[in-house]
């Protein structure tokens, strides 16, 4: 492997500063990501999933506040970029593929002309090579017709076709790191595979790298290498594949695993998560996982949480791993 | 014995409006190619193409398939939301279809199907408290008033499991697993016996999911209910169901017992579906099985083509010019393919390796 990561995020925190108090939405992420590689972030909603992502791509919202930590993007500080640079590079050194598929793409342009667009945005070309290449895309992403739906407005399509939208204008430009947040949400499995391949394919064909975000761990076993567990803000966990489903260390993991219907499963075995993800607000524990967990005893109280490395490549967040 | 639901040769079709984009395309090309002048007849989707199914009492029936496929129609055909263009449903032996859907809303058979809805937030009325919206059906269908209803409201919020202290909220102040027990419960007010379930757990998080799920399969066993289950998940149906129907562009191509159907899938699509599933059990990637092609268009098919034709991994000029019907390919399971399961004449690659790779797993 390399020696520098293509992506580095150490030690991220960021807070929300709204009206009822600063809401701690991330504290001390760390990831990384290397060329090629496939990782994937997991996690109930609200832990901090699509913070994560946002922070990395620099379109966190206003009231955010990055208070700690760093980013570092092929050697450069992401943080320290100038906001016009960074423009530059969205859309063709770090795509993004966002959740809510409709909301994410002009209700008043035409598919074709808004993937169009991302592609003049950062390289010349003539009129028909744009269209042409256009239409490319839209075959690559499995649009039937994609002749006829370049001209097609975003309310014309079905939630499912949009996602292949914002899919296919994510990869527009090659970019070297894509994140993926729920990419294939509302798909059904068999695109959702297509969908998938093309990314893992990119991925080894051109190196590019991966952070996909998902609540389904099954599809993160799947197509990932390396998983990160997020929870209430916290990355609880991070561990490769196989490891992390056969040995999890947190119990937070454990449970997770416990509460996803697969194949041989019966209903029975399928064990649900008590409680839910602490108030984010005020004063919290070192660990945000001690209302759950029942495990919790009062050394789990003293700060700071402790990151311990079972392995080269696996850490837990636990007093008292599994 | 007569089954709780029945239904024959169902269709719907959808005549396509002039006035999106895509019915001028289809409606430009039809032209050009009859060379009739503009007054041909509007294009027609095929939603639901002549679908027979029966549900029994106390069964619960998964319904699979890609978006787009009819599954979401079907289940409005069969809660009479929608009306027919032709085929029957029949109810505890009664015939529902005669009357329009718009009169079925206060027929004293509306109580008997009821409907949990894909998204709880945008099902709920956002005025509505919990319990105004718990409350609904029961006034309208079975007329309660006054102590009554709220005595009724009560006991189903705790059949759900819903806090009695919820019950005066409003949805925005509840969580996703909080609205779907709302729906749900409201769903069960007037005692369905057959109750159709559109993605009920698909906008909740996997630790909400399994405690809904839970729910689910518990109410069934104490209210003695039926469940139409319509899901893309595969992993939830197989859990909840016990006979899956896979759906592919308006048509039944696959049905049989979940767990045989999983196993031992017969029609290409559903092979191809079943190896789909992603799954934390490792497995070999290789064995996956992927479709090629592009899928035949719902907009006026060839009615002699089978409607799979050009995806599957072995096909003659019999699948372009002879539809296969649902006929019995093993026990009690059914396949409309003229190559089912094994009997490939020119099997692919692909599928031996999935068979291999699923043998291995076992």
């Amino acid at each position: 492997m390399n020696d520098v990561p293509l992506l580095e995020v150490a030690e991220l925190s960021v807070e929300f500063r709204t009206r009822l108090g600063t809401v701690k939405a991330l504290e001390q992420v760390d990831l990384s990501l290397d060329r090629g590689e496939i990782i994937a972030v997991v996690g109930e909603s609200g832990s901090g999933k699509s913070v994560t992502a946002y922070s990395i791509m620099g379109i966190l919202d206003a009231a955010a506040h990055l208070t700690a930590g760093r980013i570092m993007f092929g050697g450069l500080d992401l943080l320290r970029v100038a906001e016009a640079e960074l423009a530059n590079m969205r859309g063709r050194e770090l795509a993004m593929i966002f959740q809510n598929p409709r909301g994410a793409l002009n209700p008043i342009r035409p598919i074709g002309r808004q993937i169009g667009d991302i592609l003049r945005r950062h390289a010349p070309m003539p009129r028909a090579g744009v269209k042409r290449r256009a239409i490319e895309l839209l075959m690559q992403v499995r649009i039937p017709d994609a002749e006829r739906r370049y001209a097609a407005y975003p309310f014309e399509l079905s939630g499912g076709m949009c996602q292949r939208v914002g899919i296919a204008m994510a990869l527009a430009c090659e970019p070297a790191l894509l994140i993926a947040d729920e990419p294939t949400t509302g798909l059904d499995v068999t695109t959702q595979a297509a969908i998938m391949d093309l990314i893992v394919e990119l991925a080894r064909k051109r190196r590019m790298a991966t952070l996909l975000i998902t609540h389904d761990l099954g599809l993160a076993a799947e197509y990932c290498e390396h998983i990160v567990v997020m929870h209430a803000g916290h990355v609880v966990e991070s561990a490769p594949v196989g490891e992390l489903f056969a040995k999890p260390r947190h119990p937070y993991t454990a449970k997770l695993i416990a509460s996803t219907p697969h194949g041989a499963g019966q209903l029975d075995s399928l064990t649900p998560i008590p409680g839910g993800l602490p108030d984010l607000r005020g004063e919290l524990p070192p660990c945000r996982y001690r209302g759950r967990c029942e495990r919790y005893t009062s050394v789990c109280d003293q700060a700071p949480l402790p990151r311990v490395q079972v392995d080269p490549r696996h850490v837990v967040a636990c007093r008292d791993p599994l | 014995m007569t089954a709780l639901l029945e239904v024959e040769r169902l269709t719907k079709f959808f005549p396509l409006g002039g006035h999106s984009t895509l019915a001028r395309m289809v409606q430009a090309r039809r032209r050009r190619h009859s060379g009739a002048d503009g007054t041909s007849e509007p294009a027609l989707l095929h939603a639901v193409d002549d679908v027979s199914i029966s549900v029994e009492a106390g069964e619960s029936v998964g319904l699979v398939g890609e978006s787009g496929c009819g599954k979401s129609t079907l289940a409005r055909l069969i809660a009479r939301l929608i009306d027919p263009i032709s085929g029957k449903i029949h109810f505890q032996g009664r015939d529902l279809g005669e009357l329009p859907a718009h009169r079925f809303a206060r027929s004293p058979e509306r109580r008997l199907i009821q409907q949990v809805f894909q998204d709880a937030t945008e099902s709920l009325n956002p005025r509505f408290t919990a319990a105004h919206s718990i409350a609904d059906p029961l006034q309208r269908l079975i007329h309660l008033r006054g102590a009554g209803l709220w005595t009724r409201v009560d006991e189903l919020a705790d059949l759900v499991n819903l806090p009695r202290e919820l019950l005066e909220r409003y949805p925005h102040q509840l969580s996703g697993g909080q609205k779907a027990r709302v729906g749900i419960a409201r769903a069960l007010a007037a005692n369905p016996q057959l109750l159709i379930l559109d993605e009920p757990t698909s906008a909740l998080d996997v630790s909400v999911q399994a405690v809904i799920l839970k729910l689910l399969a518990g109410l069934r066993r104490q209210l003695g209910m039926s469940f139409l289950f319509i899901s893309h998940d595969l992993n939830v149906v197989r859990l909840m169901c016990d006979r899956v129907l896979v759906m592919y562009l308006g048509k039944i191509i696959e049905a049989g017992p979940a767990g045989q159907v999983f196993e031992q899938p017969q029609h290409p699509y559903t092979q191809a579906l079943v190896s789909a599933i992603p799954t934390i059990e490792a497995r070999p990637r290789h064995g996956r099985l992927r479709l090629d092609g592009e899928p035949v268009s719902p907009i006026d098919p060839d009615p002699r083509m089978c409607r799979f034709y050009g995806r599957g991994p072995r096909q003659t000029d019999r699948c372009r010019m002879q539809m296969p019907h649902l006929t019995p390919v093993l026990e009690a399971q059914l396949a409309a393919c003229h190559f089912p399961g094994g009997s490939s004449t020119g099997g692919s690659d692909g599928l031996e390796d999935h068979r291999a790779a699923a043998s291995d797993r076992r």
